[in-house]
């Protein structure tokens, strides 16, 4: 067997534990339940049949108004058709009687059905440059994730997600992104527990990371059609980890949540690699609060650690040869995030005030080979690199935002050790030249309702080399069909 | 430094902080200001409630803030309307409390709304009728014989999952079962007066006061609900409402001003602010007197 490192014996340690906890809590819950809920039923009776009464004496008095009676005398049938169906749970009061039994055939076959919600996007976009050449200066560029996208119309992610409760133990989401070039992302397919108790919640799958703010938002709600450069260079978009994830929330009235992630690090930064130990960790913390009625915050300071071999890119020598290099070793990533949210007495419906920003340091230290399928050369490499943004979105009249975003990035000087051995010149690796890309872009955004929203952005970017200016057009429109999904902070 | 920090140790420092004192009162988590002067009347000083929601927010727009998620953590009992009016929210503080009492099919967690008859369930639902509930309107509070039922409910939950203060309940429920039919009394005679008046409202949230003191409900401003009206859809209220017009405007204290007055200077018709929920008014400070003050402006913008 191979070897126990402190990383595998960590996620033996909480898959035990789990698995230990579980039934325990329900054999122990089960004689309180029952007897817990007997004297509800009890207990609830009497309000039923006076609530019955009301309900005949309703419908009497109503006699006036036949399409209110009409429609309560085909309301189970409605009510099991239509409701979402994730839901269910939440809508029986705890013990009581279930209502008269839903009429439709249907009822019981899709009555468990999951909450299923679609998300369909789409943008066209007018770009003063050619987006093929897009890098953002002095950044080891992601395999993906970097730039504005394709020129003229573009089919966006058609995201669907499907969520229910497991059982009374465990609850499952699935999102996959259907991509306009017919293939399909898994962005997420986690489990979450919910009966750990105690402020604990462990999620185990393929998930977001909890590291940052906007790393757990899904691209629908973003409040810019692209995500900030800095996402882009150090998380190539998104974050996702391949593992577990533990939260605890603190017993106090302020906001205090802390979390560790462990997973196989084979998203970016990270590479997939031969070994046991796990690829990827993270620690974060979370705390906020509010201030009177209308305002409340969110700060949160994070730690990541990643590990890639062979992690590829693509770039040109000094002779204009295109070659391929790759980094190995590992990226340490800080990441400090605050979100304030106003709104006249808290009601956001309509004005709404939302300041966010970011900073993120991240440091690479490992080796960079030149030229892996030529020369292939290898010396040692360490970088200490940073990037920040911070936006402002304000909903102005009913329905109708505004925002605009700041993006700056500092790549610093790399220590390259073929450069420095004078092996290779420096501008055999011009992607890594030192760099300061920036960006400001300015959105509006039109929602109808809940469920659909269209939006404007131009952006002036300079993240090119020698901030070569990129005008930047963006049309964008995100519609959702299906289940009411409930919003995080 | 952090590069030594693995889990079990932070999994250790957790359970060391975990262990943390109980406390006295029972924690009491209120979606509205409604269902917190409800448990007020019947919990006394046995329950300690906090109030998800200001008197001037639309609780079906509210975010999951991260004040709410703590409170969710270790809140014994949360009370909520249901029948959808939180889902944009709630299930978000559920899930991510990491605390078992108040997961749906707990007895700490209560709904109010699936006790009462529900009014207008929708025989169909589309999103094309605008933000409608499927399971019926949720804004069930504003009819004194659905608090009634809903008290007495409450009341058995205080005591399912406090049983030790089960005779104070017991005490205190009864007290506020008789007292509040004799204001029901009360109000229904006052408001004898109002019976087969004709309204306009703003979003169908007055349709249970409308139906106990039976107010004729013309029209509502928003043309469906949660869907601001266009300056069309105004513009052929004005003439509907012009060959049969209301006696009064409603308008919720939560609600924007702007339509409702709009629409009170063409058609001459008079606009009558109302609490909707405690706190909406200076006048209403509980449920009793959120009921008195409803009744008392009613009647004085009906003169």
């Amino acid at each position: 067997m191979a070897k126990l490192t402190p990383c595998t014996l960590t996620v033996a340690v909480v898959g035990l534990g789990l698995l230990w906890s579980v039934p325990a809590n329900a054999a122990a819950d089960d004689l309180a339940t029952l007897k817990t809920e007997l004297e509800a039923l009890k207990s609830d009776y009497s309000s039923r049949v006076q609530a019955l009464e009301q309900r005949i004496k309703a419908l009497e008095s109503q006699a006036n108004a036949p399409a209110a009676a009409q429609a309560s005398a085909s309301a189970p049938a409605a009510a099991a058709a239509a409701a979402p169906p994730a839901a269910p749970p939440a809508f029986e009061a705890a013990p009581a009687p279930p209502p008269p039994a839903p009429a439709g055939k249907s009822g019981s076959a899709t009555a468990f059905n999951p909450a299923i919600s679609m998300i369909i996007t789409g943008n066209y976009n007018d770009l003063s440059r050619d987006p093929a050449t897009y890098r953002i200066a002095g950044f080891i560029p992601p395999p993906e994730g970097e730039g504005p996208g394709d020129r003229s119309f573009n089919l966006g992610e058609s995201e669907l997600t499907l969520a229910a409760n497991v059982d009374p133990y465990f609850f499952a989401n699935v999102t996959a992104a259907i991509q306009a070039d017919n293939s399909i992302d898994i962005e997420e397919a986690y489990f979450k527990t919910l009966a750990l108790n105690h402020g604990f919640t462990l999620k185990g799958g393929r998930f977001f990371s909890g590291t940052g703010y906007l790393n757990e938002v899904h691209s629908h709600n973003w409040d810019f059609v692209d995500q900030p450069l800095v996402y882009q260079a150090f998380f190539a978009g998104q974050l996702a980890q391949d593992g577990v994830q533990l939260r605890w929330l603190a017993p106090t009235d302020y906001f205090i949540e802390l979390g560790a992630e462990a997973g196989n690090g084979h998203s970016f930064p990270g590479t997939q690699r031969d070994s046991n130990a796990l690829g990827s960790t993270a620690v974060f913390a979370h705390a906020g609060g509010d201030v009177g009625d209308s305002t409340s915050w969110r700060l949160g300071l994070s730690w990541l650690q990643a590990h890639s071999s062979d992690r590829t890119y693509q770039d040109t020598d000094q002779f204009g040869t295109a070659v391929t290099n790759a980094f190995s070793g590992t990226t340490r990533t800080w990441i400090v995030d605050g979100t304030l949210k106003w709104a006249p007495h808290g009601d956001p419906t309509h004005h709404q005030l939302k300041v966010q920003g970011e900073y993120m340091h991240r440091t690479e230290s490992g080796q960079l080979a030149f030229d892996l399928t030529g020369a292939n050369l290898a010396d040692a490499y360490s970088s200490s690199q940073s990037g920040w943004y911070l936006q402002a979105v304000y909903e102005f009249i009913q329905r109708w935002r505004a925002g605009v975003r700041y993006d700056s990035m500092n790549s610093g000087t790399p220590s390259i050790g073929l450069v420095e051995a004078q092996t290779l010149p420096a501008n055999a690796f011009p992607a890594l030249l030192p760099g300061t890309p920036q960006r400001t872009s300015i959105m509006v955004d039109w929602s109808l309702s809940e469920f659909s929203r269209l939006r404007a952005q131009y952006a002036w970017d300079e993240a090119r080399a020698e901030h070569e200016l990129d005008h930047q057009l963006f049309l964008q429109y995100i519609f959702a069909i299906g289940a009411h999904g409930a919003h995080k902070f | 430094m952090f590069r030594h920090l693995r889990l079990p140790t932070v999994t250790a420092l957790l359970a060391l902080l975990v262990a943390l004192p109980a406390h006295a009162a029972l924690k009491v988590l209120a979606t509205t200001p409604d269902w917190a002067s409800l448990l007020n009347e019947l919990g006394g000083d046995k329950v300690n409630v906090y109030t998800a929601t200001s008197p001037f927010q639309d609780v079906h727009r509210v975010d999951a803030k991260p004040s709410l998620v703590a409170r969710a953590r270790s809140a014994d009992l949360v009370v909520a309307t249901g029948a959808d009016l939180e889902i944009g929210w709630l299930p978000v503080l559920l899930q991510d409390s990491g605390n078992t009492k108040i997961q749906p099919g707990s007895p700490g967690y209560f709904e109010a709304a699936p006790l009462v008859h529900l009014l207008e369930v929708p025989s169909a639902v589309d999103r094309s009728m605008g933000d409608i509930h499927p399971l019926g309107n949720p804004h069930v509070t504003l009819d004194p014989r659905n608090i009634a039922i809903i008290a007495k409910a409450l009341a058995a939950r205080l005591t399912q999952v406090d049983s030790g203060n089960a005779a104070y309940y017991a005490s205190r429920s009864e007290d506020f079962q008789k007292r509040w039919a004799a204001a029901t009394a009360k109000w229904e005679s006052q408001a004898a007066p109002l019976k087969g008046i004709p309204v306009v409202v703003i979003h169908r949230d007055q349709v249970y006061l409308c139906n106990w003191l039976g107010l004729k409900e013309l029209a509502a401003i928003e043309p469906k609900p949660g869907v601001p009206p266009s300056a069309g859809y105004l513009g052929e209220l004005v003439t509907k409402l012009g060959a049969t017009p209301p006696k009064i405007i409603l308008r919720n204290a939560y609600n924007d001003p702007k339509a409702a007055d709009w629409l009170s200077e063409r058609i001459h018709v008079p606009v009558v602010l109302l609490p909707y929920t405690v706190g909406g008014t200076p006048e209403a400070k509980d449920l009793f007197s959120l009921f008195e003050n409803t009744i008392n402006r009613l009647l004085a913008g009906a003169k």
